[in-house]
């Protein structure tokens, strides 16, 4: 999963990059409105933490022109917490409010929230026959056994299983688990893929040549 | 509202109580008159009466009766009181012409006459009453008096001899028309009292109708809908002029009130972008295990943040000293240069970072100042003059004497102020470029706005887009 963080206080904008990292999200960050309104159209994100105040451009003017272009799930965030300000976020497209000071946990259970909503999921709790997967814990069960997985591990199976029977490019994948600083070559993807297959069996991801992943209905 | 103390009822009441003066002095006046003015008449009536039947009677020589007894109605009174004269004061002739007299009365006069040491009177005519005695009166006492008796008026006088003569006439009828007239009087009176209070209860009630919807409508506003205004057609009359003055009122404390509204919630919107720092650092740090090097990088940050906490509350509430005008200013003669050099020589480390330098123009200047405060707006003005410098610009700080006023001017060679900033820039929290990375707490130039004032001085821009800015502030000698 990748996040888009638009957040103008510096070290507020590093604190949540890196506590959403250490949560296992791909994280991308931006200090102002027009450096987030690029980045947010030019890439797919799971989800776009914005907020309001912002310099250059404000945080209302990124979501009404991300809206031309997009769906993605966008939480605003500002310290402004008169009935006005939620009404007009929420109606320029804002799924979601949160009023600065907030709690890291319910930051996460937001994103996470919108994610799940964005994907048509109702529970944290992703159902692969006998695979049981936590999107909360980041932990996976098979047989009520608990399997042991990297964070990377985890990211890809629960994209996969949150798009499932969706055929998933190896640059989709990549784009979706690796955020802007990342450098890695794309041929990792395929080495967490291997080795999730060690863990839950080969027959849990299927490959479509020349196409990517998928996990079957 | 208590019922004693509506103006309506006050104003009813002093109404009621002048009406009710005018009206009982007009009736004892106009009884007065009546009543007074029939008894003077009917006096003068028993005054000629009696002196005509005293000198008929008793007087050898009747010098004077004809003036006398000229007004007299009756002119065979006369002729009676001229044969008498001969009756040589013998009681009985004096009775026969008494007779006479009254029988050619009809007005209800009655007379009688108490001869030397009498008691009885020698005659009463039929109108007499019942009750008649002899008045007593000191020996020698030959003035004429006049009584009231009961119902009747009585005029009666002694000649030198001892001889009493008095004439009377019934009030009965007097008092009885005077009651009447008294009763219609005061009937009267009430109608009036009872007819201008209506009306007037009428009239104030049509006068304060606009006063209470003036007051119902202040009332609404006051209650919270800052917005609306009282309405007022005519703005000339008193009211009108009373609707305007609070509509203006109501204008202002609406501003003053949004002012402070947005104040406030930019100062929480201030204060809650820290906050947040320090609750997503801790909980962050907490999260998980850390090393050593990453616990005090967390209270390095969190430290810096609750310090830029600390100075933004400390100049909140600076602020709201110089608003609620508690903040003492303690004037001293000071060097105004010097306190410029001083400021110069503060930013300068900051200006040779980025290869700026500082003029300066300081001609000696003793003024009467706060000089902390007044370092505080040279030093804001400069700050602000580096941080929103291009590279190696330059700075112009000069000071100027005028008629009255000192000026000092700091003038920068930055991009200058785009004209929608350009009149925001003293307002609290107001940044142009938006964001918090420059550092600045957005309060800076409206403190120095707040001092300035304080000192009965001002502070204002100028600015041409990429020229620069100037930033002139204006003290009174």
């Amino acid at each position: 999963m990748r996040i888009l963080i638009v957040e103008d206080e510096p070290r507020l904008l590093t604190n949540l990059a890196k506590a959403l990292r250490e949560e296992g999200y791909a994280v991308d960050t931006a200090a102002d409105g027009v450096d987030g309104i690029y980045k947010a159209e030019s890439t797919d994100y799971d989800a776009v933490v914005l907020d309001v105040m912002l310099p250059k451009l404000d945080g209302c003017k990124v979501l009404e022109r991300l809206r031309k272009s997009k769906t993605t799930p966008v939480l605003m965030l500002t310290a402004r917490e008169t009935h006005a300000d939620r009404v007009r976020g929420l109606d320029l497209g804002a799924d979601d409010y949160l009023v600065k000071p907030f709690d890291l946990g319910e930051l996460f259970a937001r994103i996470r929230a919108l994610i799940r909503r964005n994907a048509r999921q109702t529970t944290n709790q992703i159902q692969l026959g006998d695979i049981t997967l936590d999107t909360r814990s980041q932990s996976a069960q098979q047989n009520g056994q608990t399997i042991t997985l990297t964070a990377r591990e985890f990211a890809i199976l629960e994209y996969l299983a949150l798009h499932r029977g969706e055929i998933i490019s190896r640059t989709e994948l990549y784009e979706h688990l690796f955020d802007e600083n990342d450098s890695t070559l794309s041929n990792l993807v395929d080495v967490h893929i291997f080795s999730l297959r060690k863990k839950l069996g080969a027959d849990v991801i299927a490959t479509r040549r020349g196409q990517g992943y998928c996990i079957e209905k | 509202m208590k019922f004693t103390k509506s103006i309506r009822w006050r104003l009813l009441l002093w109404i009621a109580l002048f009406l009710s003066l005018v009206l009982a002095a007009l009736v004892f006046a106009a009884f007065e008159i009546y009543f007074i003015g029939r008894l003077d008449r009917i006096d003068v009536e028993l005054n000629r009466r009696t002196v005509a039947i005293s000198r008929a009677l008793f007087t050898q020589k009747a010098v004077g009766i004809e003036t006398e007894s000229a007004d007299l109605a009756n002119a065979d009174a006369i002729q009676t009181a001229e044969t008498a004269q001969t009756a040589d004061l013998d009681p009985k002739k004096i009775t026969a012409s008494l007779r006479r007299f009254q029988s050619v009365d009809p007005n209800g006069f009655y007379s009688a006459v108490w001869l030397l040491k009498d008691t009885d009177p020698t005659f009463i005519s039929a109108n007499a009453p019942d009750d008649l005695s002899r008045p007593r009166l000191a020996t020698r006492d030959t003035s004429t008096y006049t009584r009231t008796r009961g119902d009747y008026r009585e005029t009666f006088h002694a000649t030198e001899r001892g001889d009493c003569v008095l004439t009377g006439h019934s009030l009965a009828m007097e008092n009885a028309n005077a009651q009447r007239i008294l009763f219609w009087l005061v009937f009267g009176s009430l109608t009036v009292l009872g007819l201008g209070l209506g009306g007037a209860s009428f009239i104030i009630g049509q006068a304060l109708r606009p006063v209470e919807k003036i007051g119902a409508a202040a009332q609404h506003i006051a209650n919270g809908h800052l917005s609306e205004r009282i309405p007022a057609k005519e703005t000339d009359s008193e009211l009108g002029q009373l609707a305007a003055v609070l509509n203006s009122t109501f204008a202002r404390l609406e501003t003053a009130f949004a002012q402070q509204k947005r104040f406030t919630a930019d100062a929480a919107h201030e204060l809650r972008t820290p906050l947040t720092v320090l609750i997503t650092e801790a909980q962050l740090t907490l999260s998980r295990e850390r090393s050593t090097a990453e616990y005090k990088e967390s209270m390095a940050a969190s430290l810096e943040t609750a310090q830029q906490m600390r100075k933004l509350a400390n100049l909140l509430l600076e602020l709201s000293r110089f608003d609620a005008g508690q903040e003492k200013l303690e004037r001293e003669p000071t060097d105004l240069a010097a306190l410029a050099r001083e400021c110069v020589k503060l930013v300068t480390p900051l200006a040779d970072e980025r290869g700026i330098r500082i003029h300066t123009d300081l001609p000696a200047t003793t003024i009467e100042v706060d000089a902390a405060r007044i370092r505080q707006i040279v030093t804001n003005l400069l700050t602000n003059a580096v941080r929103y410098n291009r590279d190696n610009g330059g700075i112009f700080i000069t000071i100027q004497k005028e008629e009255h006023l000192v000026v000092l001017a700091v003038a920068d060679t930055g991009n200058g102020i785009s004209t929608t900033d350009l009149p925001r820039v003293f307002e609290r929290f107001y940044r142009a470029d938006k964001s918090r990375a420059s550092g600045g707490s957005g309060l800076g130039l409206a403190i120095s706005k707040a001092i300035a004032e304080a000192h009965g001085g001002t502070i204002e821009v100028s600015s041409e887009a990429g020229r620069g800015s100037i930033f002139t502030l204006r003290l009174p000698v």
